[in-house]
């Protein structure tokens, strides 16, 4: 049977540039919005909600919520909505925001009561603060709050609008946990609007590439990380490529731990994460090199065994991004255009790829 | 002594109008003060337009076409034969209706501007949360406006007990009915009873001078709990 989806066009003006976007995402996981400020995420965003209405069509599951005919109202769409600012009501406690969400929801349509408050206010730890005034909060507590509260009104979907951008790295890293643990504990799908190509490899199961009001791209992340590297929208020093692996072992000593990427094993910085674990970690393609030797006597430890998949040459920038492929999976080096004809790599050609640094992304 | 059992009549029945009218008036001005916050219509401005014209009118060109209106010939005169009387004019319940047209600036423009300060996305936080307009508006919006709500109750109340010309007009100055504090002391001086005069005239000044203060305390306190 085919999952639920979520099938969306919309068009119409905003502002001053026009949306057409034109999109089938299944009701599973996380999916992020991603692209650059300003690209029209957060219209999108606002359009599955209701609070924004644009021409087009919009069907959840096996419910309609826009055709040509009809546009259902925000308050009776089963959605929760977490926006930037966290839009706590100034007026209530933090119980009383919490409340009020559980007001309305069994009006709304394909309410299905699941989710406890005792468990969402433990998941988010918010038992300390149930008492205090929203103007009391720190930003980070307030965006736990209000995570919160769009659980509890029961959604369908939860819509998620850069609820990270306005704090800090502290109060991100604070929150980034709880939002990973949401979507696997609770089940209730997430489409998350973000810039910050970190924060969606770290979150995302796929993405919806958005520019200029319109989807440009959609895929699983492992391919999009990939291809986000050859877009405008990313700096250049962040292209990556999103490697998955296990928890193989941990190093104590050293603080270190060896990944299973099977073909292959990669050494990262400890990871606090039980052995058999499912992770991904992130390698950026300027933290990438390639030599045709397995080189000895060199302090870089992870080495791996590649196959050159494709070679990009930038020329602009003076260097060239070489696709190689390890195992099922595909990694990024960004050498210069100098390499590049000195090494006279070749599709299909054996390499080693020397890895100097990997970032972990959580799960 | 004598003086204060015989103009107790009139202050209770002052004081009455501005309940009886304040109540009325919350009821009414405050789904207006909604809309005119909150509506985009173009329509929008010239209703505010007319709901603040009290302010400026003479109250007795105000009081000359309320008294049409609420005479035998017109809408008053038709709601009166309800229950078998001629006329709204002369009334009390001609006073009150008479007060809410001549106070209704007075309650729509606080609440307005409190109404005003909530912020959009505030709004929109409780639209995803499943709450309706009329949630919004009762769960939302009065909670959040509360100060501005008190205030516009406070100068409804005080602007009622101050007033004179249109009372004139509509209501004449029947002891026990329409006879109210103002006209009483019109009444007072016109025959040279000072005392009296005086009880009523500086018993008003105090309480206009407490009214004031309160409304701008609460204005202070609005400011401070926003910022």
């Amino acid at each position: 049977m085919k999952p639920d989806c979520i099938t969306a066009h919309f068009k119409g003006l905003v502002g001053t540039f026009y949306v057409d976007a034109k999109f089938e995402i299944p009701l599973l996981g996380v999916t992020a919005l991603f692209g650059p400020s300003g690209s029209g995420k957060t219209t999108i965003l606002r359009c599955i909600a209701g609070l924004t209405r644009l021409q087009g069509e919009l069907k959840v599951g096996s419910w309609t919520w826009q055709d040509s005919k009809q546009f259902t109202p925000t308050h009776l769409r089963s959605i929760g909505y977490a926006f930037q600012h966290a839009e706590l009501f100034p007026h209530l406690t933090v119980a009383g925001n919490l409340a009020f969400a559980g007001k309305y929801s069994d009006r709304r349509q394909g309410h299905r009561l699941r989710i406890n408050s005792a468990d969402i206010v433990a998941l988010l730890g918010l038992e300390p603060l149930l008492n205090r005034q929203p103007n009391k909060l720190s930003g980070g507590e307030r965006q736990r709050v209000s995570i919160a509260r769009a659980l509890l009104s029961q959604p369908r979907i939860l819509l998620m609008d850069e609820p990270l951008a306005s704090l800090d790295q502290a109060a991100k890293e604070e929150i980034l946990p709880y939002i990973e643990s949401l979507n696997r504990t609770s089940g209730i799908p997430v489409i998350y609007v973000s810039h910050d190509i970190g924060e969606v490899a770290r979150l995302a199961d796929r993405v919806l590439q958005i520019s200029e009001g319109q989807v440009v791209g959609m895929g699983p992340i492992g391919e999009m990380i990939e291809r986000l590297g050859l877009d405008a929208g990313v700096p250049a020093f962040e292209e990556s490529a999103l490697l998955k692996g296990r928890i193989a072992s941990h190093d104590q000593t050293n603080r270190i731990t060896q990944i299973d990427l099977s073909p292959g094993e990669l050494a990262a910085p400890n990871i606090n994460l039980p052995v058999g674990q499912e992770v991904r970690v992130r390698v950026r393609a300027r933290d990438v090199a390639v030599a045709l030797e397995r080189p000895r006597a060199i302090s870089i430890r992870n080495i791996l065994s590649a196959t050159v998949a494709e070679c990009v040459a930038q020329e602009n920038m003076g260097s060239a991004d070489i696709i190689l492929d390890i195992g099922d999976q595909r990694l990024r080096a960004r050498i210069t255009l100098a390499s590049l004809s000195d090494l006279n790599l070749q599709p299909g050609q054996q390499v080693y790829a020397l890895i100097k640094s990997v970032t972990f992304d959580g799960r | 002594m004598d003086h204060l059992s015989e103009l107790w009549p009139v202050i209770a029945l002052t004081l009455r109008l501005a309940l009886v009218t304040t109540i009325f008036l919350l009821v009414v001005g405050t789904p207006i003060a909604w809309a005119l916050a909150r509506c985009q219509s173009r329509w929008k401005e010239p209703l505010a337009a007319i709901i603040a014209m009290p302010l400026v009118l003479p109250p007795t060109a105000l009081g000359f076409y309320l008294l049409l209106a609420l005479g035998p010939d017109g809408p008053g005169g038709w709601i009166a034969e309800l229950w078998g009387a001629r006329s709204l004019a002369f009334t009390f319940a001609g006073l009150v209706i008479g007060s809410m047209v001549y106070s209704l600036p007075f309650v729509v423009q606080p609440i307005r501007n409190a109404f005003e300060t909530i912020r959009e996305p505030t709004l929109e936080a409780a639209r995803t949360l499943g709450a309706s307009p009329i949630d919004i508006f009762f769960r939302l919006a009065l909670p959040l406006a509360k100060r501005g709500i008190l205030t516009g109750a406070i100068l409804a109340f005080a602007h009622t007990v101050g007033e004179f010309g249109v009372i004139l007009m509509i209501g004449g100055d029947i002891p026990g009915e329409t006879r109210v504090a103002s006209v009483a002391l019109y009444d007072f001086v016109e025959t040279l009873e000072w005392g009296k005069a005086h009880i009523l005239a500086a018993g008003m000044i105090i309480f206009a001078f407490l009214v004031v203060l309160t409304a701008l305390l609460l204005g202070n306190s609005q400011r401070e709990s926003i910022n």
